[in-house]
């Protein structure tokens, strides 16, 4: 019923290792990768819900083994094909054919704009708000996506079917589990939900601690 | 009920199988293909390198500190109050500003990837997007802080933050005792990227 990135919770990793604030990337390849990542987003065959997608999409044993930058690269790389950007011929070394993506191709120049600009995902929607602040709430009791067997969802599995209550109101964003289908925006309202550590864990370190999710309102019900 | 296509036979086992050798592979095929700059790409890690990075996020707080004007701006409207500022672009399209106060912590972390305030804090480091991180901190925030060498006292609760959607979390660190009449400036360097993602508190050195 899972995905391997959806780890929020679990038992048996190690210990956090923290690290100086000058080092940004630790070998060139990473770099590469970011930029490489980055730059064929701009071809425009794909959205940021269908990349995380498609990291999340990747073996569990790949997913496991592979260093941070290896899994973008993997997702990307599998986007690529899916998307009809490469064939699997080009990535496996043979020749390279013609396209007519190249005048999408992100240039230096741009490179500016394009960061800044960003990617806003706020959209209008008929849907109403049904929440408000305040408000008590409780979560889809099964963390799947509801439009695609498998498919993306932000609500991760420890946030299942927990009661909370509305601590902000976000305005109206796109739906992940929709974008990432190619199924529309289907935007929604979109909260800031709140829940006691003691609703989501048996041994919670604080009685007054809280774990705050981004929660669309389809993934939630009134308590 | 449509069903996800990408769990088979996935392409990029076709790459070769060292992660340098991968990308430098898939970099000259987009080359050579016309979709990807190789320039472009100069551009993009050099923002990333020497234009965008924590010393955004701590002008913010900073100037939270001295400015109750921006100060009260920054949490009714962190992405304005930012933008202002000139901050605002790829992964901060949506800011948030959280405060710590005597009382409350917060932390800041993405259990299902590693989503981040680009703009004011840059690329992420590598604890920030590692298993331990994103497994650990939701559901032992203090075993985490003490692998930062952080500790709270009993009466604070910890508040984290999951950025399951586009919405990115600022942490406004609390502003340390024998700091008044400091500049913005000196206050900005004693201000850390860990401060703001909440695995850190700010002292006066």
């Amino acid at each position: 019923m899972s995905r391997v990135h959806d780890m929020g919770g679990r038992f048996g990793d190690g210990p956090v290792i923290p690290e100086a604030e000058g080092e940004v990337f630790h070998e060139d390849w990473h770099k590469r990768a970011l930029a490489l990542t980055l730059a064929s987003g701009s071809l425009g065959k794909w959205n940021i819900d269908i990349s995380r997608h498609a990291r999340e999409c990747l073996a569990p044993t790949d997913y496991a083994a592979f260093s941070y930058y290896e899994k973008w690269m993997a997702g990307l790389a599998d986007l690529l094909v899916a998307r009809d950007v490469l064939t699997r011929e080009e990535l496996s070394g043979g020749a390279v054919g013609a396209t007519d993506l190249a005048e999408k191709m992100l240039t230096s120049a741009k490179v500016p704009a394009v960061l800044a600009a960003g990617g806003p995902s706020d959209r209008p929607t008929t849907t109403p708000a049904q929440f408000a602040p305040g408000d008590a709430v409780i979560t889809r009791a099964i963390a799947e996506n509801t439009l695609v067997d498998g498919g993306h969802t932000r609500l991760p599995m420890y946030g299942a079917g927990a009661r909370g209550r509305i601590l902000r109101v976000h305005g109206n964003h796109v739906l992940p589990d929709s974008s990432a289908h190619g199924l529309g925006d289907g935007a929604e309202p979109l909260y800031a939900v709140v829940f006691e550590a003691s609703e989501l864990w048996a041994h919670p370190e604080h009685p007054r601690d809280e774990v705050v999710l981004d929660l669309w309102q389809s993934y939630l019900l009134p308590q | 009920m449509p069903h996800d296509s990408h769990d088979h036979d996935h392409p990029h086992t076709l790459l070769p199988p060292d992660p340098a050798l991968r990308i430098k592979a898939l970099e000259t095929i987009l080359t050579q293909k016309g979709l990807v700059d190789p320039a472009a790409l100069d551009v993009i890690i050099d923002t990333y390198e020497t234009k965008i990075g924590p010393r955004n996020g701590a002008a913010v707080v900073a100037k939270a500190w001295v400015d109750p004007d921006f100060h009260a701006h920054l949490l009714s409207d962190a992405t304005a109050a930012v933008s202002n500022l000139g901050f605002y672009g790829r992964q901060g399209e949506h800011m948030v500003a959280v405060e710590n106060t005597p009382t409350t912590h917060n932390i800041v972390v993405c259990t299902l990837c590693s989503c981040y305030p680009w703009p004011l804090l840059g690329i992420p480091p590598t604890w920030y997007k590692s298993d331990a991180y994103r497994a650990r901190v939701v559901r032992e925030p203090r075993k985490v802080l003490a692998d930062f060498g952080v500790a709270l006292g009993p009466d604070m609760a910890v508040r984290v933050w999951d950025s399951t959607a586009e919405v990115r979390y600022l942490v406004i660190p609390m502003r340390p005792t024998g700091t008044d009449g400091w500049s913005e400036e000196a206050l900005a360097d004693i201000v850390t990227r860990d401060s703001m993602i909440g695995t850190g508190v700010v002292n006066a050195q």
